[in-house]
């Protein structure tokens, strides 16, 4: 049975290491869904967050094969009732609209979003949560016109606590 | 040249020196004791070249035909001295020209060190002469990659690179550099690798699981041990001889674990897998308890998963964490070097007989010398077969010779009778299954092992995908023995036409050229058998040939190798003919 899964991945910022991780999933033909790449708490160190649909086998034994790969410290999967996870949306609105539209002002108001920029053509507004979320913005303003819509990849923490702590502190040290 | 003396003394010490990039290359790989390399120049690893000439009493370069050829000639070598073989080549074709080879060492873990020329660091994406991404496209197929873009870098990559190839489950590494970072100069000073701090080569052993696995093991009715290379590249063939030994339990091997274990040895079974023995296929079906050594499970061992072994609790003694579960469900998984776990385990182990249990490998067994063996090694019919060259290179060698096979039909002919006393015996293309493997992996396996006799057998379809090496076997005078078994065919491609295509020949068969012609042309002596009276003296005569010798061998056009198990079917399913 498919369902989303959130593979969290640490690893040495090196070059290439972004292929040789996609293509784990490519030669198996896992769609990603998502993919956000940063640098974590500690330096040289990056965090890979990638959702993407399988099932439990599958999600084991490409954590397997990612871990396997020189570069990387520790591999994670987790479902989505592990975790809490969040992507922000950002929605380009023409300017006018905000003084027109009273409407827009409840919208935003009421889905806890927020102005990001206010420009003489546009404004921004950032909205932060699930999918479903971002999406039911997107739906409530689509109405009106969206110059521009954006969304990130997510990040996620687990629920449970994780020994990565542990092993990126003892990583620190090495 | 004195000067050159007193400053490679000064490298053992690993004093700074100011040197280019392409000397530290050189320097780079003495130090880690390779002695010859494989390659083939161009414009972007001229540098390198340039000091391979100066260093060329230290350092032996064998200028192979063809990029395809210096790989699989390091893979060759490094299989039969399980030392790490090293592959040099420029950017470009030359390098795309090398990936057969670095993905025929990822899947079979060869250890190899491969270097590649790379065009200037301000040229980089621009489509420049000769510019290919090869850290992208032998990304899916290395161990390890890395691309050099600074002098200064090329110690620590190489360190790096040497490590990764030969620690924990080996495999081919690439560096790439490029040209200005050979040019450059600075200074030079070595430290070997020792520790990666985001790798860990060899899980940590779990004396619990040890203990799990040898519980399972002492309480088998019908226990079964397949092994695979993984004894091998772990140097763990005493030990597993000591516990077949110990515990009495019948014993099989994959195609590359092969003469880890000597053929002759009262428990050793045969092969498993799609060509592999009856016995052993179907007893797989009828064990107790399956005992996985160093092996992982290939689709080509096990056939159809749904129907493998699924009476029999599995114990899967294993370097590669990604291997546990992969394929086949495990009942107890034995992390660690497999030497290292076998000797934990060795002493917890029960002595054992289990007679009755291998009466039943030896009733198969001798159905299938009736059926098969017998019709193999020693026909009654007029054509020559396959079965009986190899006899004949058994009793000439007495099973002391290096075997390298290519891929087809005498493949499975040589790996199902070749004879082996020693191990690192048996060297082909197990994983890729590549066609053109063996003429150049023998070169580097001669070369590696010279002392030994090594015998490539290759089939007329694979011989022609490189048969360009005569000409470094010409050059260099290594003294392999080639052994073509022609029979017309892309033998292998037309059994399976014959058998599950309703025998549509399409494009499998070959209007061979005059391959003693082509022998001769290399100067490499050269003798065509085509009756069964001539094949003796000719293969005395190959064996005692102190230099290059050609032999082919006509044999029969449309035989078929037997046991088989279809693709897709149970090892149940192993059918006799
Ligand atoms: C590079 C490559 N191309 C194609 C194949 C598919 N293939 C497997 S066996 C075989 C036939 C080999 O014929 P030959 O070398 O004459 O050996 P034989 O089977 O007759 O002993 C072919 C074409 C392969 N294994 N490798």
């Amino acid at each position: 049975m498919n369902e989303s899964y959130t593979v969290s991945v640490y690893s040495e910022n090196n070059i290439g290491l972004l292929n040789r991780i996609s293509a784990i999933f490519l030669k198996r033909h896992i769609n990603i869904e998502s993919l956000t790449v940063s640098e974590c708490e500690i330096e040289n160190v990056s965090r890979f967050v990638i959702v993407a649909d399988m099932d439990e086998d599958q999600v084991r034994k490409i954590v397997g094969q990612i871990e396997k790969q020189i570069e990387v410290i520790k591999a994670y999967y987790h479902t989505d009732e592990e975790t809490i996870y969040q992507e922000t949306a950002l929605f380009k609105i023409k300017s006018s609209l905000l003084f027109d539209e009273r409407q827009i002002q409840n919208i935003i108001k009421q889905s806890n979003a927020n102005i990001v920029t206010v420009a003489r053509e546009f404004f921004v507004i950032e909205k932060t949560g699930r999918r479903h979320e971002t999406d039911a913005l997107y739906d409530e303003l689509a109405p009106f016109g969206i110059m521009q819509f954006v969304r990130s990849g997510r990040i996620a923490v687990s629920k449970t606590e994780m020994n990565i702590s542990a092993l990126l502190k003892e990583f620190q040290n090495a | 040249m004195e000067t050159l003396k007193e400053r490679l003394v000064e490298t053992a010490t690993t004093a700074k020196m100011k040197v280019s990039g392409a000397e530290a290359v050189i320097r780079c790989l003495l130090e880690e004791g390779a002695d010859l390399i494989y390659g083939y120049p161009g414009g972007a690893i001229m540098p390198v070249y340039d000091e391979l000439y100066k260093f060329r009493d230290k350092l032996h370069h064998v200028l192979t035909r063809h990029e395809q050829g210096a790989a699989h000639a390091a893979q060759g070598y490094a299989r039969a001295t399980g030392k790490v073989g090293v592959a040099i080549a420029t950017s470009g074709p030359g390098a795309t020209n090398l990936i057969t080879g670095i993905a025929d060492a990822q899947i079979d873990s060869t250890p190899m060190v491969c270097i590649t020329g790379q065009v200037a660091r301000h040229l980089l994406g621009t489509d420049a002469f000769q510019e290919t991404d090869i850290i992208g496209i032998s990304t899916p197929v290395t161990k390890w990659s890395y691309q050099v873009t600074r002098a200064s870098e090329i110690p620590t990559a190489l360190a790096k690179a040497f490590y990764i190839a030969r620690s924990g489950r080996p495999g081919p590494v690439l560096i790439d550099i490029t040209k200005n970072a050979q040019f450059e100069e600075f200074d030079f000073s070595y430290k070997k690798c020792t520790a990666i701090r985001s790798y860990k080569p060899k899980p940590e052993i779990n004396p619990a699981r040890i203990e799990e696995a040898a519980a399972l093991i002492n309480s088998a009715k019908k226990p079964f041990i397949i092994f695979g290379q993984g004894i091998i590249l772990g140097k763990a063939e005493t030990e597993l001889k000591a516990l077949i030994e110990k515990s009495g339990i019948p014993s099989a091997s994959t195609v590359l674990g092969l003469s880890a274990l000597p053929t002759e040895h009262p428990l050793h079974t045969g092969m498993v897998g799609m060509h592999g023995n009856y016995a052993p296929n179907l007893l797989t079906n009828e064990c107790d308890v399956l005992i996985a050594l160093g092996m992982r499970f290939d689709d080509r061992v096990t056939g159809d998963l749904s129907t493998y072994a699924k009476q029999a609790r599995v114990v899967h003694f294993e370097i590669d964490p990604a291997e546990i579960d992969k394929n086949v469900k495990t009942d107890v998984a034995v992390l660690g070097d497999v030497r290292e776990t076998l000797e934990h385990l060795l002493p917890l182990i029960n002595d054992n007989k289990h007679e009755a249990w291998h009466r039943e490998f030896k009733d198969k067994q001798a159905i299938e010398y009736d059926k098969v063996i017998k019709n193999d090694l020693f026909p009654e019919k007029e054509k020559l077969t396959m079965g009986e060259v190899i006899e004949k290179i058994n009793k000439r060698t007495g099973g002391d010779a290096i075997v390298v096979s290519d891929v087809g039909q005498h493949q499975m002919i040589a790996c199902r009778y070749a004879k082996f006393n020693r191990t690192k015996s048996n060297i082909t293309s197990g994983g890729l299954g590549t066609m053109g493997y063996a003429l150049p992996a023998a070169i580097g396996a001669k070369m590696g092992a010279p002392k030994r006799e090594v015998v490539a057998i290759i089939g007329d379809g694979g011989y022609q995908m490189t048969i360009q090496e005569l000409g470094t076997i010409f050059q260099t005078r290594v003294p392999v023995k080639i052994v073509v078994l022609n029979n017309d065919f892309l033998g292998m491609v037309r059994q399976w036409q014959q058998l599950f295509f309703d025998k549509r020949y399409a494009s499998t068969e070959l209007i061979n050229p005059d391959f003693i012609t082509i022998a001769k042309g290399y100067h490499i002596p050269a003798r065509r058998v085509t009756k069964r009276e001539e094949l003796d003296e000719a293969v005395n005569e190959m064996i005692a040939s102190e230099e290059a010798y050609f032999l082919e061998v006509c044999v029969e056009k449309e035989d078929n190798v037997f046991p088989m198990v279809p693709s897709g079917a149970s090892v149940s399913d192993c059918r006799l003919e």
